[in-house]
């Protein structure tokens, strides 16, 4: 018998949450095999068979949050079961079904009395509450929580008629309740302390992107075979706020306790949708690198953060933030500050649009720009500079050449 | 004729506790005590008046023998019979007034007399009607009868008359070598009296932990007290002034016959439901006379509940005051329970025993694989300071999943001990846990984390 148990998450991880079971109970697995994944604050790690052997039990279910080294599931060595070719599903089913009741006993603790109690009275299900006592015991204040949050609904929903009040509850019958993923809720208490904590305002601009366009259509092909990787519109605005970043450098900075930290290098975190939510893997050094090595970086971290393979290092020590909403169709958003950085970029859809240039109405693909900044560190001066420098580099990108 | 919410049957530990949380959860509360005073068999005949009197005596036998070894000189100590007595009844008056003052402090209403229930809601006490919603039955317990003997409180005894003996005696039998037994067999060895324990089964205080039964007994045996296990009593007699009891032994079937001055009958206790008209109401009992509850507490019939030592599980003031408790939040819609298997028994001799959750026999039982750990309280320096480093703390564990399963303590202050225990299992947690904890040192307590230690990686001072 041997314990699969939580490998190191990295640093200041403490716990995760089980996401996937990729074997079930009674399932042989190979050494070096996967087992299960686990999502962290951060990062997703997938966990492979330390020994080779049958799949005994699984302790730690799909949703569960497990701490360091405790243990995911047994695997019983070397008897790999015979598994029959004529094996019919319902022989498999009511196998797995077995070790799950087995598995399910194995949680071997107990809540608190007080919140055993409390989630009786109140028809709580033990499932709905995060548990933080030891091992993930549902505290009494654990149920407390759960039920503040419940009353403060409950206050906005008593001056509801009680038809509206039947038909809420009819409408509870239509609705599904998910735990959220650990990364769902880092997310929100991420976004929650910047908008908190800083004194956020943004400021907007707009560029018109033919140069750049021009350029890229240009270079396309000859750049690719040469570097191995396509020329995007981003090594351009991870260029252009490098440049920017150094004339204004406190956007570039960050607020520690009663001081100012300027960084003279540029870690550019380069917002990436997935399909479990947002992350912002770092480019590391942006400043020093050539178009094609952003290029690359970004297509490489891209490619992990898809896979979930992402790990803490490469989402570590941004000093400033790309978020491109564009990609969506978004024409115009105000980016809220990965704190504790003090600047975020927002680009945006690429849209053909009237404009004036000396004294004439032309059509030009046109982006609004918008850059959230921490006031407390960067005047309006300031941002409203590096906006327009952005743009200015943008607009001519030789510029970036010239560094002027 | 007044109307209640709740009227409890009986003010023992059970009763009182019951009255005084459904008073406290706003429900209209009565309690019937047919007795003079309030408290039950706990506090006039039971626990209370025990332990004022096993306090005294071990400080009697720890003067006679242990205080020159500390270096205190007294001189022979004498022990004032009468005193003691007095002493004794003084700390159950105290009690017993304290319950008076909590009802009344309650606006619980104390109805004095023998109370029948007459139906469903109602009930008779004097011949004055009572209603209430809900009728709680905690009428308790008493000692019961061996086929052969007759109490007659005076010569032969059960504990209640045990409380009171006019004189110490020179010669004690006992018949019963259970908690009662034992605990008064302790009191009346220490003053004195030789005394002998015949249990009819082949080991003391059947149910407990085997291993630490055993140690109890070589404990109490070099205490002076004797044993003849596996003996049947079949009768006493009187020869004039002589005293006798008749056994035979189990495996060979020989008469025997001891001289002695008082018999102690403490071969158990039994439901006491007399006068209450249970029958005609159709509540139904067991084949024990224990009154059936599910686990609400309520009898077959509606409106009427039991707890404590007139229903089943075990005869424990602590079991009847979590089911009054369990059962006034569940009468004020709440959430009430009792967690049957983390229910604690301590014997308060010297040393005290105690245990809790599954013994090692249970376990094997139930084939379940466990470790032990065990510390001696020889390995502890507080005891050995106070020189009572006789016992040790076990803890039995899951083997695989490290959870306790089980306390078992003899030693000083075991009574109070086992209670880490009682609260880890509660949380269902590991012996680690426990072994993770900070016990003060030195306290009696350390000897319980070393045995939660020694289900892991080991004790560290054995």
């Amino acid at each position: 018998m041997t314990e699969i148990r939580v490998p190191t998450l990295g640093e200041s991880v403490t716990e995760a949450t089980v996401a996937t079971w990729f074997k079930k109970p009674g399932d042989s697995v190979a050494i070096d095999e996967m087992l299960c994944e686990l999502e962290t604050d951060k990062v997703t790690v997938e966990v492979p068979s330390t020994v080779s052997g049958v799949l005994s039990e699984i302790v730690a279910h799909e949703g569960e949050t497990v701490g360091l080294d405790a243990i995911l599931g047994i695997i019983s060595e070397g008897d790999i079961q015979p598994t029959e070719n004529n094996n019919n599903d319902q022989k498999i089913s009511s196998i797995s079904n077995d070790k799950i009741q087995i598995s399910n006993d194995t949680k071997d603790f107990e809540n608190a009395p007080s919140a055993k109690k409390l989630m009786n009275e109140n028809k709580i299900n033990e499932k709905n509450v995060v548990g933080t006592g030891r091992d993930g015991r549902v505290m009494k204040e654990d149920v407390l929580a759960v039920l503040n949050s419940e009353s403060s609904t409950n206050r906005s929903e008593n001056q509801l008629t009680d038809q509206i009040q039947e038909d809420e509850v009819d409408t509870s019958k239509h609705q599904e309740r998910i735990k959220m993923s650990r990364l769902r809720m880092t997310i929100a208490k991420r976004l929650k302390e910047a908008q908190n904590t800083a004194a956020m305002l943004t400021t907007y601009n707009e560029v018109d992107m033919s140069s750049v366009m021009k350029i890229r259509s240009k270079f396309k092909e000859v750049f690719e075979k040469k570097h191995n990787v396509k020329l995007g519109f981003m090594s351009f605005f991870v260029k252009a706020c490098c440049h920017a970043l150094n004339e204004v450098p406190e956007v570039n900075a960050q607020i520690d306790e009663d001081h100012l930290v300027f960084n003279r290098f540029v870690n550019m975190g380069v917002a990436v949708g997935t399909p479990t939510g947002l992350v912002v893997p770092v480019i590391k050094n942006a400043d020093k690198m050539s178009f094609a090595e952003v290029e690359k970086s970004i297509s490489n971290l891209g490619k992990k953060a898809r896979d979930g393979k992402l790990s803490m290092d490469d989402m570590k020590g941004g000093t400033f933030t790309i978020s491109n909403g564009g990609v969506y169709g978004s024409l115009m958003s105000s980016p809220i500050l990965n704190y504790p950085q003090s600047g975020i970029l927002g680009m945006h859809k690429i849209q053909e649009r009237p404009i004036a240039i000396d004294g004439n109405v032309v059509i030009k693909p046109m982006m609004y720009l918008a850059l959230s900044y921490d006031h407390r560190i960067v005047d309006g001066k300031g941002a409203v500079t590096f906006l327009v420098r952005v743009k200015e580099m943008l607009e001519d990108p030789h510029r970036l050449l010239m560094d002027v | 004729m007044s109307d209640y919410d709740v009227i409890v049957v009986g003010s023992g530990p059970g009763g009182y506790v019951c009255a005084i949380r459904c008073a406290q959860l706003g429900l209209k509360t009565a309690c019937i005590e047919g007795k003079d005073t309030l408290g039950g068999t706990c506090l006039n005949i039971g626990c209370i008046p025990s332990k004022a009197l096993l306090h005294a005596s071990e400080l009697f036998e720890e003067s006679n023998h242990n205080f020159s070894k500390l270096g205190i000189e007294t001189g022979k100590m004498n022990v004032n019979w009468s005193k003691m007595l007095e002493y004794k009844n003084d700390i159950v008056n105290q009690n017993t007034k304290g319950i008076e003052f909590l009802f009344k402090k309650n606006k619980i209403d104390l109805i004095n007399g023998w109370a029948s229930i007459k139906e469903p809601g109602l009930l008779i006490v004097n011949n004055q009607k009572f209603k209430s919603k809900s009728i709680i039955i905690a009428t308790g317990s008493e000692p019961s009868q061996l086929k052969g003997i007759k109490v007659d409180e005076k010569t032969i005894v059960s504990s209640t008359g045990a409380l009171s003996l006019t004189k110490i005696p020179k010669k004690l039998i006992i018949v019963g070598a259970g908690v009662i037994g034992l605990e008064l067999g302790s009191v009346y060895s220490r003053l004195g009296t030789d005394v002998t324990v015949l249990e009819y089964l082949e080991e003391i205080t059947p149910g407990l932990d085997k291993e630490t039964a055993k140690m109890f007994r070589r404990i109490l045996s070099k205490q002076g007290i004797k044993f003849i296990l596996g003996a049947g009593v079949q009768a006493t007699k009187k020869l004039g002034d002589r005293l006798i009891v008749e056994y035979s032994l189990r495996n060979d079937k020989k008469r025997e016959e001891l001289d002695t001055d008082i018999i102690l009958v403490a071969t158990g206790r039994k439901p006491f439901t007399d006068g209450l008209n249970l029958k005609k109401v159709g509540i139904e009992l067991n084949q024990f006379g224990q009154i059936l509850t599910d686990e609400n507490l309520k009898t077959n019939i509606d409106g009427i509940y039991a707890i404590g030592d007139v229903t089943s599980g075990p005869m424990l003031a602590h079991k009847a005051e979590d089911e009054g408790i369990a059962l006034a939040e569940m009468l004020a819609g709440q959430s009430g329970h009792v967690n049957y298997d983390i229910i604690p028994s301590v014997i308060y001799t010297s040393p005290e025993v105690a245990s809790v959750g599954k013994t090692e026999e249970q376990l094997k039982k139930e084939n379940k694989s466990y470790n032990v750990g065990k510390f001696s309280f020889m390995g502890n320096g507080r005891a050995k300071a106070c020189l009572s480093a006789d016992g040790y703390a076990k803890i039995l564990s899951d083997k695989t999943t490290d959870r306790i399963l089980g306390g078992h303590i003899i030693g000083p202050s075991a009574g109070d001990l086992i209670h880490e225990i009682c609260v880890a299992m509660e949380f269902g947690a590991s012996a680690e846990d426990l072994a993770r904890t900070c016990h003060a040192h030195p306290t009696f307590s350390e000897a319980v984390r070393e045995a939660a230690l020694a289900c892991g990686d080991g004790a560290i001072h054995s």
